[in-house]
């Protein structure tokens, strides 16, 4: 490369904005697509993405079970691996919403961290409305065709106020159509352990949002969560319902014909 | 030490130990003495003719209903008109309030007037409202020699008189015209915002739980009088 | 009242299993919530009086001492009596010594979940004072010997079946073929019945809804004006009310009564809100002749200021309850108290103890709903997440799961163990779950019992990345 050629690309390098991907335990270990979905999407809104190999779980399980140290010791993993990036971007609201809502107030009284705390919680975005808000996406320019019906995530919806950036890229999609689910803002009933330490009642709520699911009439819920779309495919199979389940990430960077729905395999 | 002491004690050691901050005993007594409003919505606003539109809407959404009359002599009519209308005998126990006192009864002979409380067997009833609050049709009522509270809860159909000067948009400006009557508050204040009513079974809304089954407001149009 | 919050776990079973309860709850979710929304769009300032609401609770909890003293002489001032009780055993006694000075044989009471919560009505029984709730949903599970299942509509886990037999069961000097196909006829024969009762009982006992400094006034609200009749009609009236319920003034109440009945049922606001000062003035021809305030501590002082202060701004509203995924599948009887729903999780292991308790916060999925819909911006996740700790610091709760979660955050704390375990794990997991999903597997019993487990996709995304894969 000549001198000049360097240059260039160091320069176009330095506007593109530094994105450390979050990847969340659930998708590196469960649904690596998902992952690889937020990075095309990320990289094609110009962005160089980061994905640190020491990330490993925000801490949510133990902050949610009352596990205060351990919970303290996975967010400050997760600033130490990430406060160095422009933004800290994660395709789930639950997770980005424990990284800029609740990371300072869980490390308020650790003189050390507290402030690095607030710093990393200031550059934290869910992957939607990071393309929507941050980068400016208003289309990803993708096909998909059917009706879809959208979980919004509890923590995305409550804690971030996520709502009109996934619709708004939705409705870019060429042959998407979007039918709202009745009662949409209530949860599903997934709640990380909550779902395994009192299954009777997770299995009660995530029924009854399957057959809010099914009645919209679509063949696939996307929502941003994992968790939640796990809880809710597998309660739809359970059930024997035609309604597929996927990360609408997957649907945005184009990826369906590349990974089959949640619980579902190739063919 | 005595349970007041000790409640108090261990509210002031609560205090002490937690990051609120007291305000002092001057700023308490200014506030109180100010009771400064707070939000008040703005969609009882406006002009008295506006004002009385949307109570009547108001009221009727609660399932009360209205009447507008050109002035107290056209109230022993309506009275009796609404008690034929639900086939109810022509008796009515009235408030012993001076506005009543107005009303020529002898005009109707066939309406059997009697003034006082409310007793188990009254069927129907007539009081007099001190303010109407436009916001939510709300009347505002108040216990004294000239408005016994059994009058608005015990019989089956109450209804209430309302001298159009006295609607105001909001709850604050009642508030204000009681203070004007006297500096110490009635024993009771009512504010009633539609017939007595329950869900509590099956979540049915029925009306006439334990209080009137009808509530019917006379809207005086007292502009002459007053 | 037995508390039976130890068997939350079997209680919410029973709940889950009851079709008549789920036919009453999802009635519920599609009810209250509906016209609290209809409520909340027909007044643009509703954020606004929140807001104040909030800041007024917490401007008087900041002076909580001074304005009840406040009002206490305010209450004098105005012919009235004011009884501190510091739990509710002082409570129940204060209560009983003014039934016995007026010779009280029987005492109706308004809806108070106060009254609930120091179980006074057992209390009198025992001493020979019969006391009667009024409030329709209050009676029918008086006479059921139940507790209520939510806070404001107590009845809402029956049906008009079970109502009926309970009212045959109750109601034995009734013709026996009398028609009580419907909630109508069901209402007609109760207000027969309290009609009666009203009319004959020595003292009426209410609740208060706030108590207002600056006059010394009790407020009650009511849709069914049965607070009404029981505090106008005997010679005596008792207001049973706790020190969180205080409110600087007629405004402050006024601003807080805009936002309770919005909140609650989506009623612009209730039908009945009745300001009560005193006895009746002397020449007035109705009213009690003797008022008395019952001022209840129960624990509320040592909350003040402390991690579960918030809730003391709490105006039992029930939207915290209304649109809880949780209580909407179980009903309130599985909290196994008075109070249910997630407000109910904040108060009852305070008030019973965390050790038979901790499971009531450990139901919730921390969706947040609650906090959003609380009129008075009460943090209850937050609270909820306070026990939480308290719980795991005592090792409450099962071992199982404490010995799992402790197995993932010792990994999770250490990356370089945790990649390759993981990528082991998921590489097997994938591989017996060729379908694509588990409907059963061992271990993962809890979630499997319900729903199916999609099968990991068989290589992290983290290795995969290393490896170069885009
Ligand atoms: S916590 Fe909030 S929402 Fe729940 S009852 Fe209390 S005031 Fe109402």
């Amino acid at each position: 490369m000549s001198d000049m050629a360097q240059k260039d690309t160091d320069k176009k390098n330095m506007d593109k904005k530094n994105v450390g991907l979050f990847v969340t335990c659930l998708v590196d270990l469960t649904r690596p697509s998902v992952g690889f979905a937020t990075a095309r999407l990320l990289e094609a809104g110009g962005c160089t993405v980061h994905v640190p190999d020491s990330q490993t779980c925000c801490g949510q399980p133990a902050y949610n079970a009352g596990d205060k140290v351990d919970a303290q010791a996975l967010a400050r993993n997760v600033i130490t691996a990430f406060e160095d990036f422009d933004y800290i971007v994660a395709p789930s609201g639950s997770c980005a919403g424990m990284i800029r809502e609740h990371f300072p107030a869980l490390l308020a009284e650790d003189e050390k961290m507290s402030a690095r705390a607030q710093g990393v919680a200031a550059k934290t975005y869910e992957l939607m409305e990071f393309l929507h808000d941050v980068l400016g996406v208003s289309d990803t320019g993708t096909t998909f065709q059917g009706a879809v019906t959208y979980q919004d995530s509890c923590a995305g919806l409550r804690e971030l106020g996520i709502k009109e950036q996934p619709r708004a890229l939705m409705a870019a999609v060429d042959g998407l159509s979007l039918k709202e689910l009745d009662d949409g803002e209530s949860c599903c009933g997934f709640g990380g352990l909550f779902s395994v330490k009192y299954p009777d009642i997770s299995g009660k709520i995530v029924d009854d949002k399957a057959e809010a699911i099914e009645k919209t009439g679509a063949d696939v819920l996307l929502g941003g969560d994992l968790g939640c779309l796990m809880n809710i495919a597998g309660r739809l199979q359970r059930r024997g319902s035609p309604v597929k389940v996927r990360h609408l990430a997957e649907v945005l960077a184009g990826m369906t014909g590349d990974v089959p729905p949640i619980g579902e395999t190739k063919e | 030490m005595g349970p007041r002491e000790l409640i108090l004690g261990n509210i002031a050691k609560s205090l002490k130990e937690s990051a609120l901050s007291p305000s002092s005993r001057q700023e308490i007594e200014t506030r109180l003495s100010a009771h400064a409003n707070n939000t008040v919505p703005r969609r009882g606003q406006g002009e008295n003719e506006a004002q009385t539109a949307l109570f009547i809407a108001e009221a009727e959404r609660v399932n009360a209903t209205t009447e507008r009359l050109d002035g107290l002599e056209q109230v022993g009519e309506a009275v009796l008109r609404y008690l034929a209308s639900h086939n109810l005998p022509g008796s009515v126990k009235v408030a012993p309030h001076p506005l009543l006192e107005n009303v020529d009864w002898s005009k109707h002979p066939t309406l059997d007037v009697a003034r006082g409380r409310a007793e188990d067997s009254d069927q129907a009833s007539l009081s007099v409202a001190r303010a109407g609050v436009a916001e939510t049709g709300t009347l505002v009522l108040h216990s004294g020699p000239e408005c016994p509270t059994t009058l608005n809860f015990l019989p089956d159909n109450h209804i209430v008189l309302l001298p159009q000067s006295q609607l105001v948009g909001a709850y604050e400006e009642a508030w204000e015209m009681l203070r004007g009557d006297s500096n110490a508050m009635p024993r009771t204040v009512n504010w009633v915002t539609g017939p007595s009513r329950s869900a509590d079974i099956e979540q049915t809304l029925l009306l006439g739980a334990h209080g009137p089954r009808r509530l019917h407001i006379l809207i005086i149009n007292d502009k002459k009088t007053t | 009242m037995q508390s039976t919050s130890r068997h939350f776990n079997s209680n919410a079973r029973k709940g889950i299993a009851d079709a008549k309860l789920q036919a009453a709850l999802s009635k519920l979710s599609h009810g209250f919530p509906v016209k609290r929304l209809a409520a909340m769009a027909r007044l643009p300032e509703f954020e606004a009086l929140r807001d104040d609401a909030r800041d007024i609770k917490e401007h008087t909890l900041a002076n909580l001492g001074t304005y009840l003293e406040i009002y206490e002489a305010k209450v004098l001032e105005s012919g009235g009596h004011v009884h501190w009780a510091t739990d509710a055993a002082d409570a129940c006694e204060i209560i009983l010594g003014i039934c016995r000075d007026v010779d009280a044989k029987t005492v109706t009471k308004g809806k108070s979940m106060i009254s609930e919560e120091i179980a006074v009505n057992e209390y009198l029984e025992n001493n020979g004072v019969q006391p009667i709730e009024t409030d329709l949903g209050e009676y029918i599970i008086q006479l059921r010997h139940e507790p209520p299942s939510h806070i404001i509509a107590p009845a809402i886990h029956l049906s008009k079946e079970q109502v009926a037999e309970t009212f045959r069961g109750e109601h034995r000097h009734l013709q026996t073929g009398r028609n009580l196909d419907e909630p109508r006829t069901l209402l007609e024969e109760a207000r027969g019945e309290l009609r009666r009762k009203f009319i004959a009982a020595d003292v009426g006992i209410t609740g208060a809804n706030m108590v207002i400094a600056e006059t010394g006034t009790s407020i009650i609200v009511t849709n069914e004006g049965n607070g009404d009749l029981t505090q106008t009609l005997p010679k005596t009236h008792i207001v049973i009310a706790s020190i969180e319920k205080v409110v600087p003034t007629l405004e402050d109440a006024t601003t807080i009564l805009r936002v309770l009945a919005r909140s609650a049922t989506g009623q612009e606001m209730s039908v009945y809100n009745t300001f009560s000062t005193g006895p009746k003035r002397p020449e007035d021809l109705d009213g009690p002749e003797n008022y008395h305030v019952v001022m209840l501590d129960n624990g509320r002082s040592k909350m003040l200021g402390g991690e579960f202060h918030d809730m003391l701004r709490c105006i039992r509203c029930s939207a915290c309850l209304n649109h809880c995924p949780v209580y909407k599948a179980i009903g309130g009887h599985a909290y196994g108290w008075v109070y249910s729903g997630p407000m109910g999780a904040v108060l009852i292991p305070g008030l019973q103890g965390l050790a038979e308790t901790h499971d009531l916060p450990g139901a919730s999925t921390f969706c947040g709903k609650c906090e959003d819909v609380c009129p008075m911006r009460i943090p209850l996740p937050r609270m909820l997440r306070s026990w939480r700790e308290k719980a795991y610091a005592a090792r409450l709760g099962s071992t199982k799961a404490r010995f799992g979660l402790a197995a993932w955050a010792f990994l999770a704390r250490r990356p370089s163990f945790y990649r390759p375990i993981m990528a082991f794990g998921v590489g097997l997991l994938a591989l017996i779950g060729r379908r694509g999903r588990f409907s059963t597997l061992p271990l993962a019993g809890g979630w499997t019992a319900s729903r199916d487990l999609s099968a990991p996709e068989g290589t992290t995304f983290l290795s995969q990345w290393k490896r170069g894969k885009r």
